[in-house]
């Protein structure tokens, strides 16, 4: 059964992080603040959730277990907000850089 | 004990690194950034100290990490009283450089209410 | 296991890669992005150095409520920015600057290598004495118990940093209130985040102060968390920052170290030395004053980001 789990938490860290790393390079390569955002927050955010999912199996208690899930939502919720600001920022400045 | 001797020579190049911006950035908020990085670098000495101090099941000799705690917020009121410090100068005088003379034109006080 | 030694000699490549970015990087803005990316990566460190209590308060203040100082006042110095371009030294300044710089470095790490072996260590000690608080984090055991004086004398330090901050007021702002944010969308992302996160935010920053008794956290990580909440309401526009001539206000920033002074006091008629706490009660009494502290610590905190007034007291 922990072989099982431990398979689980290889595959979906494994997948976040391939997520996080695309985030990256579209954050790197594309050419204006809202492409960039656009890349970071669709592939951090989802790479974020496989990590935590893939921890789950390796919390060992409940309490644990639901510490992790309220890290990933408040992720979300500041990720969310910060983006958008960020976007307002770009838009108000007229600026592609 | 490896990562004593790894963060240890992390936290000697980063304390030689702020040095170098405190003296060579000319805007006082480089300074004050690379002030806190020679600070940082100094706390992370102590750290490396602390964790050398491993004993009685403890991670880390527990006192060089409770001062290192005491110190990271004693430099963040020392860097906020810098930074209102500078913001008031570039207030008074428009100009956010250190160099004599630079503040010579100075305008009359801008920011009365 | 040699993939753990590689992860270090990784992040510490990392965590150098980032600050001599923020050293050289041209902007102001770039390099106080870069300081607060150093003060994350940082934290990681700390949490390989055995040492996760630092590693909240390199997180919260070190990173986060400085972070926040610096972006404001990098905004705001923009404008000066360009008339100090032309200051720069030299080729030859540098260099000497350089030297100068490898040399500490240098002499940092021969100290580093040659500390002795085995290293001297308190952690005995405290183990030893740690009946005698019943609490089970040996941090918090040093920080407000067996070094409770510069726990103290800390919160005198943030009081006073904050009165020299309030004192760089302008005449006709004395006592009055410190720059507003109002600039938010009243129906945008942000207003909406500072409903939503203050509530969570709070039972999270008492929960950091709770559990600090026997696991990592404390008062500072804590009153970082509130103090943070706070000024999310601040920025958002959903509250003024109060006149600071209020009486409220101030006896609320007085009241962590006034309650800690006579804690102090108390111990000095009762047990015969400043600081000492009765046997047996010991636990409880450090609970008070950490209670009394974080809201001090998190007003004073979150007054030092909001900087002087700049509004005078009489709208």
């Amino acid at each position: 059964m922990s072989a099982v789990l431990d398979l689980v938490t290889i595959v979906a860290v494994s997948a976040g992080v391939f997520f996080f790393l695309a985030g990256t390079v579209g954050l790197l390569r594309f050419p204006d603040t809202l492409t960039r955002l656009h890349a970071l927050t669709k592939a951090d955010n989802l790479g974020l959730g496989l990590v935590a999912l893939g921890l789950l199996p390796q919390a060992g208690s409940l309490q644990n277990g639901l510490k992790l899930v309220c890290v990933w939502l408040l992720v979300l919720l500041a990720g969310a907000t910060v983006s958008q600001l960020v976007a307002q920022a770009a838009r108000r400045e007229g600026s592609s850089s | 004990m490896s990562e004593t001797i790894v963060f240890g020579l992390c936290a000697a190049v980063v304390a030689g690194l702020g040095l170098y911006g405190a003296i060579v950035n000319p805007q006082p908020l480089r300074k004050i950034l690379a002030f806190n990085l020679l600070g940082s670098g100094v706390f992370l000495f102590f750290g490396v100290v602390a964790r050398r101090g491993a004993a009685a099941g403890f991670p880390g000799d527990p006192i060089p990490q409770a001062l290192v705690i005491t110190g990271v917020v004693v430099a963040f009121s020392a860097t906020a009283l810098a930074l209102a410090l500078l913001l008031r100068y570039f207030d008074a005088t428009g100009s956010a450089s250190l160099r004599d003379g630079a503040a010579s034109n100075a305008g009359p006080e801008s920011t009365d209410a | 296991m040699t993939i753990v030694p590689a992860l270090d000699l990784f992040v510490a490549g990392v965590v150098l890669i980032v600050a001599v970015w923020t050293v050289v990087a041209r902007d102001s803005s770039s390099a106080v992005v870069g300081f607060v990316a150093y003060g994350l990566l940082l934290a990681l460190v700390w949490v390989r150095l055995g040492a996760p209590d630092v590693a909240l308060t390199e997180a919260a203040i070190g990173s986060g409520l400085t972070g926040a100082l610096l972006i404001g006042a990098a905004a705001r110095l923009r404008a000066g920015e360009s008339s100090t371009s032309a200051e720069h030294l030299g080729g030859v300044g540098r260099t000497l600057v350089a030297a100068l710089a490898t040399i500490v470095a240098a002499a940092i790490a021969v100290a580093l290598l040659s500390l002795p072996d085995p290293a001297p260590s308190l952690a005995p000690e405290a183990a030893a004495n740690a009946g005698a608080t019943g609490l089970g984090n040996p941090i918090t055991n040093v920080l407000m118990a067996f070094r409770a004086m510069d726990t103290m004398l800390e919160k005198f330090v943030l009081v006073i940093a904050l009165v020299g901050v309030w004192s760089l007021a302008p005449d006709g702002a004395w006592g009055g209130r410190p720059r507003s944010y109002h600039r938010a969308d009243p129906e945008g992302a942000l207003v909406f985040l500072a409903r939503v996160l203050p509530p969570l935010g709070v039972v999270l920053g008492i929960y950091v102060l709770w559990v600090s008794a026997d696991h990592p956290g404390g008062a500072f990580q804590g009153a970082t968390i509130l103090a943070a909440m706070w000024l999310v309401v601040l920025m958002a526009g959903l509250g003024d920052v109060p006149e600071v001539g209020r009486q409220q206000l101030r006896l609320m920033l007085v009241a962590g170290p006034v309650v800690f002074l006579i804690v102090g006091l108390g111990g000095l008629l009762l047990g015969g030395a400043f600081l000492s706490y009765p046997q047996d009660w010991a636990k409880p009494v450090i609970l008070a004053i950490e209670f009394a502290m974080i809201l001090t610590v998190a007003a004073t905190l979150a007054l030092l980001v909001a900087g002087p007034p700049e509004r005078s007291a009489e709208p």
